[in-house]
């Protein structure tokens, strides 16, 4: 649980230091924006833990090293079971005030990570798992995964005469991991650094297991302009295809409450990755959303 | 002082080993035969006996995993599996070999599906030879004990920091009980020193691990840790002598050799099937058969020195293996073939594929090969990879 009132975080009085530079990622990358703020909050005492996946590919070339606190390359699979067992040898030598922070794709969580991640929350070893979720396997060349949305192009779900891309909707993995019962859980954007930050924060001062699912545009999977990586994923929010929440203490929170929805398809229409969509496959989307909210509204009394 | 002498079973005795051995954290998901092994070490956490933490990890993946966490910190940690077990963390041994966490790991050696078995054979480690794991095969409960202690001394020796298996005979070891000496806690505290390395987290100096190389790096990291595993060979058999200083008991480092001295053939054996060998090779002497025994104790580092002294001046090596290359032959024939080559003149081998999925290998049989070892076939050499007691006959080509 998270017993006492903690500081709330803005631009000013955040750390100047940095503890992941030098890094290979490409322009206007949300994944390594989102490993960068959160290791401000987080500090010095801790450990990063990074699978296979962009930020591992870019951070850990030898002999150039991007992280300037502790880190590590754990298996695909394997991000949440390295990080109980970083707590549990921390926990066993009394390493204290100390933090394990895994930072792991949306196919290295959703997919493939899924089994450890679930393991540990179980367990409610002290870990902070973050996902940074582009919406595909972008490391690999943009193939589809369990969070890729219905109708994205990705080179795995061509979009063509026969199919609109991705056909399938995105896992709710917010709710699978907080139906875990886990200590805190978070959604945020990188569309809204500060609220990120916060829940990193908040995240930090758990005393089991914490979850955050952060949305982190790519330009490169995405076919925007590295300029608008923001502006991208705060658009998201916005149009409501994308919730800023928490899960703590059993109940869900919205943090940002929309009154109204800015457009769709304005926002998608942006994106390579949908300027193949068909009024249907629009239409699609824009029900899908709705569906999303009215349970939201309804099983998260909110 | 008493001896402290109980009559437990083989996996009861790695739990003892475990415990002597004090790990901070045992990271381990349950498979069958290992699973006593993991209920022990349980109850041991539970009743405060062992000071360490058991995680419940939810899959063999994650338990290889979280070892090579506990380990980055600088803590100590076991683990152990079987089979399917440790085929599904296969990717997190050559991981853990590569990043050189010394995890000290039971295999309880069992047969691999399809068609499932829960019953004995060596195909499950054998399969994972080239992992960069140090492997060594046991022959009773008294030294699993004696090996799990040793093998924290081996790998986490500066010069070696290589991962550890220890392997037992699914059932034939894990389920059968005999009498086996507890050491005292404070002799293995005096011959096991605390867990310290400088490959771990840290504030002072912080590190980043387990990272990418191009191919300008790769050859050279590849090449230190086959480097680690040869120096092992030196660190194995000082090991082995302090031990045997220190308990009264000494396994001879890499191989055991049982009447070879003056024998015309030996037969090779890795793991239980050494006892009932040791039974044969005396009812033989009786009768004036020079036959020998070579116990083969680690399959990596492999024992090419030993196997190659002991088998140059042989007529014939048999070697027996609990597992089939399929196609091919036993690994560890082509294990004992590839040292004999370095021979002038390597005596005839013979494969003896039996043993599989926990059929029996019974004392006839051992016979069978040694006779077929000093008898030969007449003018030929014998057949070259014989499957021993097929119940189907082989439609020939």
């Amino acid at each position: 649980m998270i017993d006492k009132e903690i500081k709330r975080l803005n631009a000013r009085n955040i750390t100047d230091r940095e503890f992941f530079y030098g890094h290979k990622a490409c322009p206007g990358c949300g994944g390594s924006l989102a490993v960068r703020l959160a290791l401000k909050v987080i500090g010095e005492r801790s450990c990063s833990v990074l699978p296979a996946g962009c930020m591992s590919a870019v951070g850990f070339i030898y002999p150039q090293m991007a992280f300037t606190a502790n880190a590590m390359i754990s298996t695909f699979p394997g991000t949440a079971s390295l990080l109980s067992g970083i707590a549990a040898g921390a926990r066993a030598l009394g390493i204290e005030d100390f933090h394990a922070v895994g930072f792991a794709g949306d196919g290295g969580t959703a997919d493939i990570g899924i089994q450890a991640l679930s393991g540990a929350i179980d367990r409610n070893d002290k870990i902070i798992y973050i996902c940074y979720d582009n919406e595909a396997y972008m490391n690999t060349g943009i193939q589809k995964s369990g969070l890729t949305p219905y109708g994205t192009r990705t080179t795995t779900s061509p979009a063509g005469q026969n199919l609109p891309g991705s056909i399938t909707h995105k896992k709710r993995l917010f709710e699978i991991v907080a139906a875990h019962g886990i200590e805190y859980a978070a959604v945020a954007s990188m569309g809204y650094p500060i609220d990120y930050m916060n829940k990193v924060n908040k995240a930090k001062h758990c005393r089991g297991t914490s979850f955050i699912h952060v949305y982190a545009s790519c330009p490169t999977g995405w076919g925007t302009p590295t300029e608008t990586s923001i502006e991208v994923a705060k658009e998201a929010v916005d149009c409501g295809l994308w919730v800023l929440a928490e899960y703590e203490k059993g109940e869900f929170r919205l943090t940002r409450k929309p009154k109204s929805f800015t457009s769709v398809e304005d926002h998608l229409k942006k994106q390579g990755r949908y300027r193949h969509l068909s009024e249907r496959d629009l239409s699609e989307i824009v029900r899908h959303r709705d569906d999303n909210w009215e349970r939201i509204r309804s099983a998260w009394k909110v | 002082m008493v001896e402290d002498k109980r009559f437990i079973s083989g996996d009861d005795a790695v739990a003892f080993g475990a415990r002597l051995a004090r790990p901070h954290v045992i990271s381990a998901y349950p498979i069958t035969p290992q699973t006593v092994v993991v209920e022990r070490l349980s109850e041991m956490v539970e009743d405060g006996s062992l000071k360490a933490e058991f995680m419940h990890v939810e899959s063999e993946h994650s338990a290889i995993s979280a070892a090579m966490g506990v380990s980055v910190t600088g803590a100590r940690v076991f683990t152990a599996t079987s089979s399917q077990g440790l085929l599904y963390m296969a990717e997190g041994l050559f991981y853990s070999a590569g990043g050189r966490f010394p995890i000290v790991m039971m295999n309880a050696n069992r047969s691999l599906a399809l068609p499932w078995s829960i019953y004995g054979d060596q195909s499950d480690s054998l399969s994972q030879l080239n992992s960069g794991w140090i492997q060594v095969y046991v022959e009773d409960a008294q030294e699993v004990l004696d090996m799990i202690i040793q093998a924290y001394r081996v790998a986490e020796d500066p010069s070696v920091l290589t991962p550890f298996m220890v392997n037992l005979d699914g059932f034939l070891l894990t389920h059968t009980y005999e009498p086996v000496s507890i050491p005292d806690q404070a002799m293995v505290d005096a011959f096991l020193p605390p867990f310290s390395t400088h490959n771990k987290i840290s504030f002072e100096k912080p590190l980043n691990i387990g990272f990418s190389t191009t191919p300008q790096d790769n050859l050279e990291y590849k090449y230190q840790q086959h480097k680690a595993m040869l120096d092992s060979v030196e660190v194995i058999q000082k090991v082995d002598a302090e031990f045997a200083e220190r308990f009264g008991r000494r396994y001879g480092g890499l191989v055991e050799e049982y009447f070879c001295n003056d024998a015309e053939v030996v037969l090779v054996t890795l793991g239980s099937v050494t006892g009932t060998a040791r039974v044969v090779v005396d009812r033989m002497r009786e009768t004036g058969r020079r036959v020998g025994l070579l116990k083969i104790r680690y399959m990596r580092p492999f024992p090419v020195n030993e196997v190659n002294r002991v088998c140059e001046t042989v007529k014939r090596v048999g070697i027996i293996d609990r597992d089939i290359s399929f196609g091919y032959e036993g690994t560890v024939f082509t294990n004992v073939n590839s040292a004999l080559s370095r021979l002038n003149n390597p005596p005839e081998t013979v494969n003896f594929i039996c043993g599989l999925g926990g059929r029996d290998i019974p004392k006839e049989d051992l016979e069978g090969m040694f006779l077929q070892l000093l008898d030969g076939s007449g003018s030929g050499k014998l057949e070259r990879v014989q499957f021993i007691g097929m119940r189907v006959s082989i439609n020939d080509r």
